[in-house]
């Protein structure tokens, strides 16, 4: 067990240390690749909770994680946003990242304040003081990118951060839900980011870009 | 042998290995680089060569350098020496001079010889001395904020700041080696060894461009037997600032716990085994990432600098 809350520790750090990644990465590939990290991450989590609290739910959200947020989002996202956007070398930002990763210290730190009474209050859930505060953090530093970020992939980057965030909160809340609504939940993911993916890559055929941000004019077209 | 003579032997022990080694750590890097970058590259041993063959060669000094440009090798050759007479390299148990410093002690010790490298940079009337030296600079106080921060953490996180507790309560059981503030830690200091070395992500340590140079065009200037000095100054820096995350952060085993000889004779392939690891991630990472803008770097310590604070708040919250 102590091993256990060691290593959910351990990997609640490594979220925490790939969502601040997200925030002062560049490069969309980057930004991507980590992610694939956070995903990653998250999956584990659920996994070492699995075991350590012998929930078999657990261990499917761990599955469905990985095949939904490592593998297809990725995929989708890649063929989304084409080569275009990868290939950039910077993404434009509203504010500088030496403010962003100011920012994202605050962040955290709110996040750690704000989860304090609300842990102290739950009493029979074992993981929820190291789950709880990294999976807030982690939904502060989504909205933060989905504000900060003029580029439509990275804003729907920040979605994924904020969804992955309220799962890395919520899997040490309740471990018992049956597999259905966790497939259900799960597969919303895939499906949220090819509509989005649709979106942008329409917005690219039509404007030359995906800069959103930029987007600030009605243009119509006849 | 009495117990003083042993200890004194040990020490010795760590200065020679430190000596020895360290050029050797530098080849393999540059060796595995190059094979990375799909050449072939020079052989391990080339820094050894390269120090013998600058140690008999004669030596140029600008008349209009101070005493401070032939200073600068000595200081900078010693410090290491100093460093590795006060931490425990091989052992896991204080040696003879360890009352006289800790971990903080040996980052004053590693500064000074910084410091009077960069002032002998600007002692000669080279151009780009002196633009490596404040670029150094740059870097260093830049880095200064989140150096403090480690240590503040390591102390906060192990009620000590002396590298051999450290690595005790590290050692102690695998719960506290996965803490999560430990390896906020790691990540912090390695991004710190990184920028401090002049190593990829900050500086590259293979160019030959003067104007893009940071750390390593302060030696320009020297030649003959100073260089010699400078360049396996250099090296051992680099070795023991790898000893020190190693050792006392990453990888707390291997090390001697007796204060007999042997068994720090046998501490010397572990360390060394820890080492080539290391330097094989280090090769692999330097490989593939691109070298920042002299303006980004800001950006890279500061990230450091938030893992760090991240550390700090793990802890403060009561998460071990």
């Amino acid at each position: 067990m102590q091993l256990a809350w060691s290593l959910d520790g351990l990997i609640a750090a490594l979220f925490a240390v790939f969502g601040l990644g997200m925030i002062v990465t560049r490069q969309m590939l980057g930004v991507l690749q980590l992610f694939i990290l956070h995903s990653l991450a998250l999956a584990a989590s659920a996994l070492v909770l699995a075991v350590a609290l012998g929930s078999p739910h657990l261990g499917w959200v761990a599955f469905i994680t990985l095949t939904t947020k490592v593998i297809a989002v990725p995929l989708v996202l890649r063929w989304a946003a084409g080569s275009e956007i990868y290939e950039r070398r910077e993404v434009d930002q509203v504010l500088t990242i030496p403010i962003s990763v100011l920012v994202a210290a605050g962040l955290a730190l709110i996040a750690w304040v704000v989860a304090g009474p609300l842990v102290n209050a739950i009493h029979d859930r074992p993981f929820a003081a190291i789950n709880v505060p990294t999976g807030l953090m982690s939904l502060l530093f989504g909205a933060f990118t989905v504000s900060v970020r003029r580029e439509g992939v990275a804003q729907l980057m920040g979605l994924l951060i904020m969804e992955s965030g309220a799962f890395f909160a919520s899997i040490v809340l309740i471990h018992d839900l049956s597999v259905i609504v966790e497939v259900a939940a799960a597969i919303d993911v895939p499906i949220a980011v090819l509509v989005i993916g649709l979106l942008i890559r329409n917005i690219n055929r039509v404007t030359g870009m995906t800069r959103v941000g930029l987007l600030a004019e009605l243009r119509e077209r006849r | 042998m009495s117990p003083i003579t042993t200890h004194l032997l040990i020490n010795l022990v760590q200065v020679v290995f430190l000596l020895l080694f360290s050029p050797l750590l530098e080849g393999v890097l540059a060796r595995l680089e190059e094979i990375i970058q799909g050449k072939r590259g020079p052989s391990v041993f080339q820094p050894y060569l390269d120090i013998y063959k600058l140690i008999g060669k004669d030596e140029v000094v600008s008349e209009e350098s101070t005493w401070i440009f032939r200073f600068a090798p000595i200081i900078n050759f010693t410090m290491p020496v100093f460093v590795v007479l006060l931490i425990p390299a091989l052992t896991s148990y204080p040696l003879f001079f360890a009352f006289m410093g800790d971990m903080v002690a040996v980052g004053f010790l590693m500064a000074l010889g910084g410091f009077f490298v960069s002032l002998a940079a600007m002692d000669t009337g080279n151009v780009y001395g002196p633009i490596g030296a404040s670029r150094t600079r740059m870097v260093g106080f830049l880095s200064e904020p989140v150096f403090i921060l480690v240590f503040f953490s390591v102390s906060y996180i192990a009620n000590a700041t002396i590298p051999y507790i450290v690595n005790a309560t590290w050692a102690e059981s695998w719960s506290s080696m996965l803490q999560p503030a430990h390896l906020l830690v790691v990540i912090a200091f390695f991004m710190l060894i990184l920028a401090d070395e002049g190593r990829i992500p900050v500086d590259s340590p293979s160019g030959k461009v003067e104007i893009a140079m940071i750390a390593h065009s302060k030696n320009l200037e020297y030649s003959g037997t100073s260089a010699a000095l400078m360049k396996w100054a250099g090296a051992m820096k680099f070795m023991i600032l790898m000893i020190v995350f190693l050792n006392v952060l990453v990888t707390p085993w291997g090390l001697a716990t007796t204060a007999r000889l042997s068994d720090v004779l046998i501490a010397i392939p572990a360390v060394l085994l820890k080492l080539f690891v290391f330097v094989v991630v280090l090769a692999v990472i330097e490989s593939s990432l691109a070298k920042l803008r002299l303006f980004r770097i800001s950006e890279y310590l500061a990230t450091a600098f938030v893992i760090c604070l991240f550390a700090m708040s793990v802890r403060l919250a009561g998460l071990g």
